[in-house]
């Protein structure tokens, strides 16, 4: 595999409303590398479901993107209450937000599973009390 | 078809449109925003009752061809600014979220 692209991202846990930078970011800049359209969006939907868990979840973490020619890994990594039951945090409609997070949208408990949906191959540490890492890799089509 | 027309046709109020060509393919509606981000496909119009600065990053993302707020809902001055920044189609209809995908689905059918 050639040399990657690393990118790195600071996500700030205080602000909800503007929350998703950092995969708005991300998208131009696959753009800018000329990733066909169906990688672009996998890529950054399922960077903001994770950009945005973190936000609302976890006060917030860092994110790192690491850019090879066929392959693109997203890396999410928090210092927040981590998830004591991941499998049951995969469900589809499982939620913790709370009412104040739910009345901007956000609280249906489809995040993960649309991380899981759209990536190739998706892992979480994570360890109560402690914080949580979710990677998460794209296979790049060839041509 | 392209937005413009459909927003002429249908008597959508325009708030900002930065990309008045661009092809609609179909139209998704829903308020949740996960289920947008997993359900709509690129160059939809995405029907919607919310108005918070959050509705843009998903656009952007689930790379919708217009938002349509519905319901005549109130659109800060600001989401307006954010729509044109970031190249959003923003548009507005007097009707309920139903009667606004029904009348999508009717003229696409044409
Ligand atoms: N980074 C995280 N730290 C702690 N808990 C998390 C984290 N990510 C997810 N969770 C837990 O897993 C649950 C399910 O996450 P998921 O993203 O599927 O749904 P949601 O964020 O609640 O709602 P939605 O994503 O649909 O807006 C969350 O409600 C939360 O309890
Ligand atoms: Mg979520």
């Amino acid at each position: 595999m050639s040399e990657p692209i690393q990118f790195h991202f600071n996500i700030d846990g205080e602000d909800f409303t503007s929350a998703g930078k950092a995969s708005v970011q991300v998208k131009k800049l696959l753009r800018q590398l000329s990733f066909d359209a169906d990688t672009i969006r996998r890529v950054s939907v399922a960077m903001y479901e994770g950009e945005i868990n973190m936000v609302i979840h976890a006060n917030g973490g860092q994110a790192d993107v690491i850019v090879w020619d066929e392959k693109i890994e997203v890396i999410l990594a928090d210092t927040g209450p981590g998830i004591p039951d991941v499998s049951l945090a995969m469900q589809e409609g499982f939620s913790t937000a709370k009412e104040n997070i739910r009345s901007l949208g956000f609280g249906a408990g489809m995040g993960l599973p649309n991380m899981k949906r759209y990536s190739d191959d998706m892992k979480i540490d994570t360890v109560v009390g402690e914080g949580t890492t979710v990677t998460m890799s794209f296979t790049v089509p060839e041509g | 078809m392209k937005i413009s027309e459909m927003a002429q046709q249908l008597g959508w109020e325009t708030l900002i449109m930065p990309d008045p060509d661009v092809e609609v393919t179909g139209g998704y509606a829903g308020d949740l925003l996960s289920w947008v981000m997993g359900r709509a496909q690129a160059g939809n119009v995405w029907m919607t009752i919310m108005t918070n600065r959050n509705i843009m990053a998903v656009a952007t993302l689930a790379g919708v061809s217009a938002v349509v707020v519905t319901e005549h809902a109130e659109i800060d001055g600001e989401i307006v600014k954010l729509a044109e920044e970031q190249d959003i189609n923003l548009l507005r209809s007097a009707q309920p979220t139903f009667e606004t995908a029904y009348a999508v689905g009717k003229l696409l059918e044409k």
